[in-house]
């Protein structure tokens, strides 16, 4: 079964639609990237995925089912996201995965990206742009998504930083977690995906 | 009573008003028209005001009278705070209840512990005093939470994406928010007497009411405008969120157009 399925999705927006008429599936397994310039629509579609949107037309489905139809707050804790710019709270990084209510202690979790235990009682604040995004990743990871959603991840970061995400990417979904990864990037989208879907102009290149 | 200002002292005062359109006109500040206007509206509308609180104060004026003229207050303001910040949704029925309730707990207080005698010279200018106070921090409450939430919009996406219901999602926005508001409010009382001698206590005195019981009229007032004020920001702030967001935990996209406005 697939993952997500689109159905003649379509999202308003002003002026022109951000998305039209969009029929897709995701496959439940490895990287899906979706792929195209900026202004595309591909964050819009991937945020109809843990309904942060929701479409003006048409069904999005989760593993079968309508999302309109399902607990929206337990879906997001299935559905983990990272976003482009790390968003850090205020406070240390143990006080960030708190806010998640982890469901595992917080040392694996910042194992799982990387990072050593030293850094839960460091201000979340004073972190580099790849830490603060791996930092993120674990938050997201705290809820054990069944699947993780990423956004532009490595936009904001510098190469070195960029190829650690990348890393993190490919080995959670070896592991079983489908990622499904928006970038504009052509090169990223080929070393990253096991599949490219491009989003062009609100819709989906065949 | 002895500190009456007489028709003749009001039209001196007024020369007042002439130098700063003098000084308007020689700095071409452009805002002699506004003065104008401005001194205009304020004898007319007062004088007015002072007519009519000529009749709800005299003592065969039915009591109910009084509260009837806080009602419309309380609906006058709520109007203002819907004009000056429009951006957020449902603002006037929001704006009415938070600013009804405040006044509502603030004339409570003082007629319930008997601090004043509800009388019609009592019930009117109180509710006066807890109505503006209400108004002003209600305006900056609607206009930061509105502010807040564009601001804001990556923390409270990336709260919501760990799927935290949208009210536990907005509560570190909307603490900064209420701490935002009330805090001119605290400033101000802290400066009391030092560097600002409060209207009603200067307006007793000027009276020729004893300063310390016009200082015990004024700090019980500050106090209950304390109370007022923070009970109209919290409730504005705690309505107004549930605005910002669809029932199933998503930002509700305000027009920036609107945002801006005012």
């Amino acid at each position: 079964m697939a993952l997500f399925e689109l159905d003649g999705v379509t999202v308003a927006g002003d002026g022109r639609p951000r998305l039209r008429d969009v029929t897709l599936a995701l496959p439940d397994t490895g990287v899906t990237v979706l792929q195209g310039p900026s202004g595309s629509g591909k964050s819009t579609l991937l945020r109809l995925l843990n309904r942060l949107e929701a479409p003006d037309e048409g069904t999005v489905r989760y593993r079968g089912e309508d999302l309109a139809q399902r607990d929206v707050l337990a879906h997001r804790r299935e559905v983990g996201m990272v976003f482009q710019a790390p968003v850090v709270f205020p406070g240390t990084v143990a006080d960030n995965l708190a806010v998640a209510r982890p469901e595992e202690p917080p040392e694996e979790l910042l194992e799982r990206v990387g990072l050593p235990a030293s850094f839960l009682e460091r201000d979340a604040s004073t972190l580099s742009g790849g830490e603060a995004q791996r930092a993120c990743l674990a938050r997201a990871l705290a809820t054990r998504p069944h699947v993780l959603l990423m956004d532009e991840p490595t936009s904001a970061l510098d190469p070195a930083a960029a190829e650690v995400i990348e890393r993190l990417a490919r080995e959670l979904a070896g592991g079983g977690v489908p990622v499904v990864l928006v970038t504009h990037d052509d090169a990223q989208a080929r070393r990253v995906g096991d599949r490219i879907v491009r989003v062009e102009d609100g819709r989906v290149a065949a | 009573m002895s500190g009456d200002v007489s028709w003749w002292g009001l039209a001196a005062s007024l020369l007042l008003v002439g130098v700063a359109i003098a000084i308007s006109l020689r700095e071409r500040l452009r805002l002699e028209r506004d003065m104008l206007v401005a001194v205009a509206r304020s004898l007319a509308q007062l004088l007015l005001v002072g007519a009519a609180l000529g009749l709800i104060v005299d003592e065969g004026t039915w009591i109910g009278w009084s509260f009837v003229w806080v009602a419309g207050m309380v609906t006058f303001a709520a109007v203002t705070v819907a004009r000056r910040a429009p951006a957020l949704p449902a603002v006037l029925p929001i704006a009415a209840t938070a600013i009804g309730s405040s006044a509502a707990l603030g004339l409570g207080l003082l007629f319930v512990l008997q601090v004043f005698p509800v009388e019609g010279r009592t019930v009117v200018p109180l509710a006066g005093m807890v109505v503006g106070n209400a108004l002003s921090a209600t305006v900056v409450t609607v206009r930061r939470t509105v502010d807040a939430f564009a601001e804001r919009r990556a923390d409270l996406e990336a709260r919501l994406a760990l799927g935290l219901p949208s009210t536990e999602a907005a509560r570190p926005t909307v603490r900064n928010v209420l701490r935002l508001a009330i805090a001119p409010d605290v400033e101000r009382i802290k400066a009391l007497g030092i560097v600002v001698l409060p209207g009603a206590m200067t307006g007793l005195i000027l009276a020729g009411v004893d300063p310390l019981d016009a200082v015990r009229v004024q700090l019980a007032l500050m106090y209950v405008i304390l109370g007022a004020v923070a009970t109209s920001t919290t409730i504005t702030a705690l309505l107004g969120t549930r605005r910002l967001f669809t029932p199933d935990h998503r930002l509700v996209v305000l027009r920036r157009s609107a945002a801006d406005e005012g």
